[in-house]
């Protein structure tokens, strides 16, 4: 597609930190290619605003191909911006029209408490892995390829699980701050393989108290989180970790 | 504490209190519209089938007790949600916009509950706690033949609506039942039975607003 120039009018959260009060500060951009990414539009603004010896807007990246999670901010009232399974990173400015206003906050949730303007702080998502997200195994030497038989449609749904880049768009989306997308993806990328069979119940039952303890909200069915998760997380995974929740609450010997 | 208590109060515990509890007044729902339709049949079907529900009378105060266990259930569990999922986000966003999941319905579940428990207390007033001797098929006729009444019921009866329209589908959800073999046949179900019960109970208050002597 051949480049156009934009030029836009920003709205964007600035926050200095957790303990500060943040305000929306207004910017304009003048010819911004239309193939760049997001987050070069806002590199952009950082170099104009560094050089007129005001303070960068602070965010997080890393791989800048969607692949890391680091990224993500609300564009307009969406996690990650207007593009369906799309990271922040990986959105291009040719989605935009000339002349149009973005509204630009960062994540919002008591337990992903801001950092500075669009950094939120999402180590209570580590801290559930921690949990239980995780095999114990003895990592000697490598196994015989298809030693550990596994079907195919197995192996499929646990891909489509482990597919999650943690990156708290779910959080972000779910009018209830809940985070149950992300820890049904983490509990479902196991609990599907044979491999995470030895630690499953035990598994549910500390993900699942690993997370009421970080203050997260309840899924009540909304939806957003699988509208807006840029690798397309489905919520049967949700549905997943209800049922095996359940099976270790009920039917296993594991207390937790 | 107990693995019975740190199961029941875990989110996911909530979440499948909220859906059994949901469920069980759901069902109540389907069987009182059913037993409703009699209204419109006349006075005497509709005396006939009180008369026989009351014939179990000694089951009754048991049935209606259980009810009120899940009824409340429901109410505070609900209420606790609500409250923790407020706190979880303790600042908004000054920009709400809905990525395709929200509907209507999912959106006020919190607030259509509040307004029909508030229905219920005065359904309740209307016709559970009644002057003894009253006959129940006239005391129906007084109250649903004034056009305020008619109002009232109308607010609770969209409310409910509203509830049920996501929560027959999302009680399965919850409680770990989606697969795509059957999610289709799920909310097409959800939708038939919650238009069905909203259906009856609304052209049984209307029929009886316009047709003062369909109870005579
Ligand atoms: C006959 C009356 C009612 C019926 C049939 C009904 C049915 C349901 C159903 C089926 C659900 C879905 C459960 C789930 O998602 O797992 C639900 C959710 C809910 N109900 Fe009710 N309900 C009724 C009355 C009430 C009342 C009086 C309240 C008062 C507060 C209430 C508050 C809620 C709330 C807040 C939710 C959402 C819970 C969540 O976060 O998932 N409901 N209801
Ligand atoms: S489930 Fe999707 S939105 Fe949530 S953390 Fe994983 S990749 Fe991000
Ligand atoms: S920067 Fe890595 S996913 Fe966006």
């Amino acid at each position: 597609m051949a480049a156009r120039e934009i030029s836009l009018n920003l709205k964007i959260w600035r926050q200095e930190n957790q303990g500060k009060k943040g305000t929306f500060e207004n910017y304009r951009l003048e010819k911004i290619n239309s193939n760049m990414s997001f987050l070069e539009m806002i590199d952009v603004l950082n170099e104009k605003l560094t050089r007129e010896g005001r303070e960068p807007v602070a965010f997080d990246h890393d791989c800048r191909e969607g692949i890391c999670g680091m990224c993500g901010a609300v564009v307009d009232g969406i996690a990650h911006g207007p593009e369906k399974a799309t990271t922040l990173c990986q959105l291009h400015m040719r989605h935009f029209r000339d002349g149009q206003t973005l509204t630009i906050e960062p994540f919002r949730a008591r337990a992903f408490p801001i950092i500075r303007d669009l950094v939120v702080d999402r180590s209570a998502f580590d801290r559930i892995i921690q949990a239980g997200g995780f095999i114990s195994v003895n990592t000697g030497s490598a196994p015989d390829a298809n030693a550990i038989p596994v079907a195919q449609t197995k192996a499929e749904l646990a891909m489509d699980a482990a597919a999650c880049i943690g990156c708290g768009a779910c959080v972000a989306a779910c009018p209830n701050a809940s985070a149950m997308l992300f820890v049904g993806a983490k509990i479902s990328q196991l609990a599907l393989l044979p491999q995470g069979g030895p630690e499953r119940e035990k598994r549910a039952l500390s993900m699942v108290r690993a997370m009421d303890r970080e203050g997260f909200g309840n899924c009540s069915n909304e939806r957003e989180c699988e509208a807006v998760c840029p690798k397309s997380i489905s919520i049967r995974n949700i549905a997943r970790l209800n049922r095996e929740f359940v099976r270790a609450s009920l039917f296993s010997d594991e207390n937790e | 504490m107990s693995w019975f208590t740190r199961t029941v109060t875990a989110s996911l515990g909530k979440k499948y209190i909220m859906a059994l509890s949901g469920l069980v007044l759901g069902a109540f729902l389907l069987v009182h519209a059913a037993g409703n339709t009699t209204i419109l049949l006349g006075r005497s079907a509709f005396l006939s089938y009180a008369g026989h529900l009351h014939a179990f009378d000694f089951a009754l105060v048991g049935i209606e007790f259980l009810l009120l266990a899940f009824f409340l259930a429901h109410v505070v569990t609900g209420l606790v949600l609500f409250m923790q999922n407020m706190w979880a986000r303790p600042e908004r966003y000054a920009v709400n916009n809905n990525a395709g999941g929200r509907t209507w319905g999912s959106a006020t579940m919190p607030y259509t509950g509040i307004i029909v428990f508030l229905f219920i207390l005065v359904h309740l007033y209307n016709f559970h706690f009644i002057a003894p001797g009253a006959v129940i098929a006239d005391v129906v006729a007084e109250v649903l033949g004034s056009p305020l009444y008619t109002v009232l019921y109308g607010i609770g009866l969209t409310a409910l609506a509203l509830h049920i329209s996501h929560g027959f589908w999302s009680l399965f959800q919850s409680a770990g039942i989606n697969h795509p073999k059957y999610n289709r046949f799920i909310i097409v179900c959800a939708w038939v039975i919650g238009g069905l019960i909203i259906a009856v109970f609304g052209i049984i208050v209307v029929m009886l607003l316009v047709n003062s002597n369909l109870l005579a």
